[in-house]
């Protein structure tokens, strides 16, 4: 539970000194309850207050970090239920699913295909982040299925999955400088393994049958007094495993219960059975609804653009919709005899429309005026995708010293501003582009 | 301490429709928790799965998707039955692409009269979709409402601009349902539920179409207003926003680059179609778990899956 002014004055020593900068211990504290000023500002508490309070006023949900160097990923510290009340702030992270029973060429196309789909979207990098390994009884060849992913030079981090604190020993020699997720503590093996993990602090994935046990597996980790933890919603069913990854969100940030305020770790791949679409259609609704790792058994574009996209998305921030600046972008090397296209501020569609641009080789002008970062079509619904903000925008740009061309290409979803524009930009001839920026090479091409 | 389950109490819910008639009539909502959670309370009916047919050929859809219909898309009517025979969808949505004035513009009383054969061919509930032009709509539905009077069907949709004759002859001439079409904005969705209401249009006959973008395309604000109207809905017992939602995914879906490149555009990408599924798989997905009770698909594989989805979330 979450502290309260009053709770924290009772740490204070009560002596007003003034030094936190506060005339009394209670206006500090009730500052500090509020979350405006910080508690070590007062050097007189003692250590036992302070880490009473730390732990108060830690955050309900744990941030959880694995993976090094550029394959270092957060996970957890989600602060709300609903993406409009703040943001969702620590985007999920696919994994791909190996085993020791897996035939080399199976784990051979598995890489191939996580080497094949990295591509990126609206400036964010999308592939698998994780390689998740698992032990299902052949402990050699768990071994060497572990080299043989450390050295394809994959760019993931791991995730180990494993029962068997002996064989994780040796699992783990092999890449536990890589800080791999370790999953598979349970209610037998759960204290070797805390001992396994501890000097590297590597996050520990807890697993139960029920979420009773769960919860219980949880408090006694936490004894141990260790909180690196992935939460493991089960996959038996499906109802469950949704059901359980609400309860732990919910549990932790509306009950404000710590004891489940740890990311989770969703085997979609058991769920879905081998079926392609349902690892689609549940990875989406994980997406959604509070998974953190997502195990997938493989990748493919046909996976991958979807999901990174719906994640894309969910995970931007509601308070700032992402923009690019207003201005005169020149792509592939414009020229003095290039065609200008115009489109709007809002990131995504800039992304695209120049993307399509650049495929077609062709040198162009894209010029973007200010439309207050909206798509083609809402810009133009709210009025701030006009005929009159487009001319002059034209005019007012410096475009026309820039190319002689005096073609504009505006987007098909959009034809209706053609006579407006022409009116008010006489020597241009307003060309209607395509609806689909896709065919945008094409029609550049044949123009 | 012992876990203990986090339960959430509303005062709200949402409405129950039916469409369709008689024994094969079909209901939509009456849950009173966000979608799928069981242990709340009552999560209502099963989400309902339609199969998007249009009343002239497909011409612009996948070659794989007019395999499967083969000869039978030449004529809705045929069309219909085959897509009831072999998928058995929840409902099926006729589109009426040809009464597009900026294509075939058929006339409202040649498209309605087609409505009118193809909804007496099936016995699932149809839901009849528009040409997405204000004016023209407005003179289609009216006309569908009239030769379909007694089919109880729903009407897709109505807008600010066209809500009222929409609402008169749909809903208070001719016993349909109306889905009242805002473009993601829980006001928007919001004032034009409070418009129809005082035109005299029970609550009880709208369905709401909130918006749908494929995810990928600010599918964010899809999400935010859906998960917006069910809290407004439930918490504050909201009950201009307790109208069950229908989803339209595939008619966007299909038209983004992810589906509609083929692989001579996208080499790197494979198979067009797995792609277009996946799309459509992925966004229907999230908007059933984002609060949508209908969704509107095109490939029968998508509702195969969403079907199986929502089935497994409900019984273990
Ligand atoms: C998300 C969204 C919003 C978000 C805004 C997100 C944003 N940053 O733009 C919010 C919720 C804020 C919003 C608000 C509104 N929206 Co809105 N919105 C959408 C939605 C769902 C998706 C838009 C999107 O992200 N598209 C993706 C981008 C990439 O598309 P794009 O910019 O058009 O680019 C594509 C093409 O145009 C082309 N292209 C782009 N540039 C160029 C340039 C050239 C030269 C060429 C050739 C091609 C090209 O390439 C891209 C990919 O192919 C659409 C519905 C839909 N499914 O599309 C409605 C939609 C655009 N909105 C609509 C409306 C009416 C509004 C509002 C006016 C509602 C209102 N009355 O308040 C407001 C306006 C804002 C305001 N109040 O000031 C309507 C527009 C109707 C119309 N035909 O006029 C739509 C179509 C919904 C609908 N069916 O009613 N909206
Ligand atoms: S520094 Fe500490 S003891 Fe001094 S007034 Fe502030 S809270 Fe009280």
């Amino acid at each position: 539970m979450a502290m309260t002014g009053l709770d924290i004055y009772k740490l204070t020593p009560k002596t007003n000194c003034k030094e936190c900068g506060f005339p009394t211990c209670m206006a500090f504290s009730m500052k500090v309850a509020a979350g405006g000023a910080e508690i070590q500002k007062c050097s007189h508490m003692s250590e036992e207050a302070l880490a009473k309070l730390s732990e108060s006023t830690a955050p309900l949900m744990k941030t959880v970090v694995f993976g090094k160097g550029e394959t270092e990923y957060k996970l957890g510290g989600e602060t709300v239920l609903f993406r409009h009340e703040k943001t969702f702030v620590n985007k999920n992270r696919f994994a791909v699913l190996f085993t020791d029973k897996m035939s080399p060429e199976e784990v051979d196309a598995k890489i191939a295909g996580m080497k094949e789909v990295c591509y990126v979207r609206i400036g964010e990098e999308m592939k698998v982040e994780i390689a998740a390994l698992k032990y299902s009884g052949d402990k050699d060849a768990f071994l060497a299925l572990i080299k043989k992913v450390k050295e394809s030079g994959l760019k993931v981090a791991f995730m180990l999955i494993c029962e068997d604190v002996e064989v994780l020993k040796e699992a783990l020699e092999l890449v536990k400088e890589e800080v791999p997720i370790v999953h598979g503590a349970n209610k037998n093996n759960y204290s070797e393994m805390v001992q396994l993990v501890r000097d590297k602090k590597l996050p520990l994935g807890l697993r139960a049958d029920n979420l009773e046990e769960l919860y219980a597996l949880t408090e006694n980790v936490q004894k141990m007094d260790y909180k690196e933890l992935f939460l493991d919603p089960g996959c038996k069913s499906i109802k469950e495993a949704y059901v359980n990854t609400l309860q732990i969100r919910r549990t932790a940030l509306k009950e404000q219960d710590r004891t489940f305020g740890y990311p989770s770790i969703l085997f979609v791949n058991e769920m879905a059975n081998g079926d392609k679409y349902m690892e689609v259609a549940l990875s989406s609704v994980f997406t959604i609804k509070y998974g953190s790792v997502i195990v997938l058994s493989d990748m493919d574009y046909a996976r991958a653009l979807p999901l990174f996209g719906l994640r894309q998305n969910i995970f931007t921030d509601p308070q700032k919709p992402m923009r690019v600046e207003p201005k005169i972008y020149s792509i592939n090397n414009a020229n003095e005899n290039s065609p200008v296209l115009v489109t709007v501020d809002f990131a995504l569609s800039y992304f695209v429309v120049s993307g399509e641009i650049e495929r077609s080789k062709i040198p162009a002008w894209l010029v973007i005026p200010d439309a207050g970062g909206y798509s083609v079509l809402t810009a133009w619904a709210a009025g701030k995708f006009s005929g009159s903000v487009i001319s002059k925008f034209i005019k007012e740009s410096g475009i026309e010293n820039k190319t002689k061309c005096r073609k504009l290409i505006i987007p098909g979803k959009v034809a209706v501003l053609k006579g407006d524009i022409e009116d008010s930009l006489p020597g241009w001839e307003v060309v209607v582009g395509p609806d689909e920026a896709m065919h945008i090479p094409k029609f550049l091409r044949e123009m | 301490m012992a876990f203990k389950t986090s339960v959430q109490k509303y005062t709200g819910s949402i409405n129950k429709l039916e469409f369709g008639s008689g024994e094969n009539s079909k209901a939509l909502g009456g849950e009173n928790v966000l979608p799928f959670y069981t242990f709340d309370g009552n999560i209502g009916g099963k989400p309902l799965i339609g199969l998007e047919i249009l009343d002239v050929y497909p011409e612009k859809w996948l070659d794989e998707l007019q395999q499967i219909y083969g000869d039978a898309a030449n004529n809705a009517v045929q069309w219909a039955r085959f897509v009831e025979e072999k998928f058995s969808p929840d409902f099926i949505c006729l589109r009426l692409e040809g009464a597009d004035p900026n294509g075939l513009n058929k006339s409202p009383e040649e498209a309605a009269a087609l409505a009118k054969e193809v909804a007496q061919a099936i016995k699932v509930p149809l839901v009849v979709a528009g040409t997405q032009n204000h004016d023209k709509d407005t003179k289609l539905f009216e006309k569908v409402a009239e030769v379909l009077e007694g089919c109880n069907v729903i009407l897709l949709s109505a807008v600010e601009d066209n809500y009222k004759k929409i609402g008169a002859a749909g809903v208070l001439a001719y016993r349909h349902k109306v889905a009242a079409e805002s473009s993601v904005d829980i006001n928007l969705a919001k004032q034009l539920n409070i418009l129809l209401n005082q035109l005299g249009v029970k609550n009880e006959d709208i369905v709401m179409n909130v918006g749908c973008a494929a995810v990928g395309y600010g599918f964010e604000y899809v999400a935010s207003t859906m998960d917006r109207i069910r809290l407004a809905a439930l918490g504050q017992n909201d009950k201009s926003l307790q109208m069950p939602i229908i989803t339209p995914v595939s008619f966007d879906t299909w038209s983004v680059k992810e589906s509609v490149a083929s692989v001579e555009d996208a080499p790197e990408w494979g198979s067009q179609v797995e792609r277009g599924i996946a799309m459509e798989v992925s966004t229907a997905a999230s908007v059933i778990a984002a609060g949508a009770n209908a969704v509107i698909l095109r490939h029968p594989g998508s509702a195969e899956t969403v079907r199986k989805l929502a089935d497994a979330l409900i019984n273990n």
